[in-house]
């Protein structure tokens, strides 16, 4: 079942149009990245799905009653502002104790209940904002590249997360990403993105396509061979040791 | 004769009723840093006194037309290359000057201008007190109502977007909020200080608060205090009552943040 389906959009940004002729689909329970360079109109597609920007042409549909979950690049809160990790749970739905204690479980963090929100460290906000975006049972899970600023330890684990969530609440995923060995290993389907789509499919179509090459040039090399590595098992092609045992996220 | 007639007891419920609108609101414009929108309305409003006058409307529909006005072409002409703090301060002060430019036009009329810069609550009248609470139950049902879908907007007006929640809505009701605390505050502590009705209140409750609620409840409690103490204090130093509220608050205020720099208080 589709739960979102864009054809052929426009999407503007203070006047200049910074994507053109969209397509774009999510189905349910699928696992979707979105990969592009700096600029290249991520962030603008998944404001688009969340409604944040409008189209200047084309359409977009989503599935009736479609619940999302949205989990932003950054959170910053103004000092000003006191709010509880229990407080923000409740933002804008008010949720009772124990369904506040169990996703902050789920989360992975605990024992953060009373904890002034300012007061927490980066990968504790992503896993608070995770928790807030579960409580609403999401049927897509949006996330705007939530590992950035995390550490390659935080942000594996982070994407273990994710893909427990998929599991357990059988939610379509959809993220930006730059970490691209975790995208390789953890999508059902990627999507290259600069101005337009430039290729999509499985990682391994899109890993072998000009136009991903040409974006993301040599430096993939090495992601390329840890992927196949992985899940093709040849072990002709270069091994990137160093990697090794992050890509399992 | 009923207690209404004492001329103390009918300032300090105006002053009452502009406390319990302004202090919630105010959280708002702290937490939003709209401190300078919130200036801006009030010297907006003179325009507005003027414009009331000179065609005979009441000085709350007045006031109301222009701080809708002023946050309109705001609303406009940001983005167009201006900073918000650049377009705030020439709306701000070009209204307060054209303000101060029409009032001296109408000749028919014998105008009070500090009545309007400074407020006179000493001089409410029952209409006056009756149209101070309307507003300010008019501004708690709409912050009550909004609550949630406010504060989520002000944390993240993408989060509220992905909640089905229209961030511009959000603004929009705080600008008219706004619009109304303004207007009904005029008469008590006058364009030049309703800022400061909005903006000590909350100053002074954050550092007692953990939850948004608690910090309005606070700030509210803070803005009453500021109230009576202030029309106490003006009564027996015979001192101006709207700078005299005021001040008190800045009293609470400055306390507050000495007893912040002693060893024990609590770090939040």
């Amino acid at each position: 079942m589709r739960l979102v389906t864009i054809t052929n959009a426009t999407i503007r940004h203070s006047g200049a149009p910074v994507l053109r002729n969209i397509d774009f689909h999510i189905n349910k329970g699928e696992i979707v990245t979105v990969l592009g360079p700096n600029g290249s109109g991520k962030s603008t597609l998944l404001r688009t799905i969340i409604g944040a920007l409008g189209l200047s042409g084309g359409a977009i549909e989503k599935a009736p009653d479609l619940r999302i979950g949205y989990v932003p690049q950054k959170l910053h809160i103004d000092p000003t502002l006191p709010l509880t990790v229990r407080r923000f749970l409740s933002l804008p739905r008010r949720v009772d104790d124990a369904e506040a204690h169990s996703a902050l479980a789920e989360a992975g963090v605990p024992g953060l209940y009373d904890r002034q929100m300012t007061g927490l460290s980066g990968g504790q906000t992503q896993r608070v904002l995770l928790a807030r975006a579960l409580l609403s049972r999401p049927d897509l899970l949006i996330l705007d590249e939530a590992t950035q600023g995390l550490d390659q330890q935080g942000s594996a684990s982070f994407y273990q997360k994710i893909e427990e969530v998929r599991t357990e609440l059988g939610c379509a995923i959809l993220m930006v990403s730059h970490e691209l060995h975790v995208v390789m290993a953890a999508s059902d389907r990627v999507i290259c993105l600069n101005g337009h789509v430039c290729c999509e499919g499985a990682p391994a179509q899109v890993a072998s396509a000009p136009e991903y090459r040409a974006l993301f040039g040599t430096d993939t090399q090495g992601t390329l061979a840890l992927y196949r590595h992985e899940h093709d098992h040849s072990h002709d092609c270069v091994q990137d040791h160093s990697s090794d045992g992050q890509s399992s996220a | 004769m009923s207690f209404l007639d004492d001329f103390i007891i009918r300032a300090a419920l105006a002053g009452i009723g502009v406390a319990l609108a302004a202090a919630p609101l105010g959280c708002f414009v702290v937490w939003r840093k709209m401190a300078y929108f919130g200036d801006a309305t009030a010297h907006a409003s003179i325009l507005g006194v003027a414009l009331a006058l000179a065609f005979d409307v009441s000085i709350f529909g007045g006031v109301m037309a222009t701080a809708l006005l002023m946050a309109g072409s705001i609303t406009l002409l940001s983005g167009r290359g201006y900073a918000m703090d650049t377009l705030l301060g020439v709306m701000a002060h070009s209204a307060l000057a054209l303000g101060l430019v029409a009032v001296s036009f109408l000749h028919g009329v014998r105008v009070d201008l500090m009545a309007y810069l400074f407020g006179d609550i000493l001089a409410v009248s029952r209409i006056d007190i009756a149209v101070v609470w309307l507003g300010a139950c008019l501004v708690l049902v709409l912050l009550w109502w909004r609550w949630s879908s406010l504060l989520t907007a002000t944390l993240n007006p993408e989060l509220a977007r992905a909640s089905g929640i229209l961030p511009q809505r959000e603004q929009l009701i705080l600008t008219l909020s706004l619009a109304v605390v303004v207007a009904v505050a005029i008469k008590v502590v006058g364009v030049l200080l309703i800022a400061a009705m909005l903006l000590i209140p909350a100053a002074t409750a954050r550092p007692f608060a953990n939850t948004p609620e608690r910090m309005a409840l606070l700030a509210t409690l803070i803005g009453v205090m500021s109230v009576l103490g202030g029309l106490y204090l003006s009564f027996g130093l015979d001192t101006p009552t709207g700078p005299t509220i005021v001040s008190c608050g800045t009293g609470l205020f400055v306390g507050v943040s000495v007893l912040r720099l002693l060893p024990f208080w609590p770090r939040r």
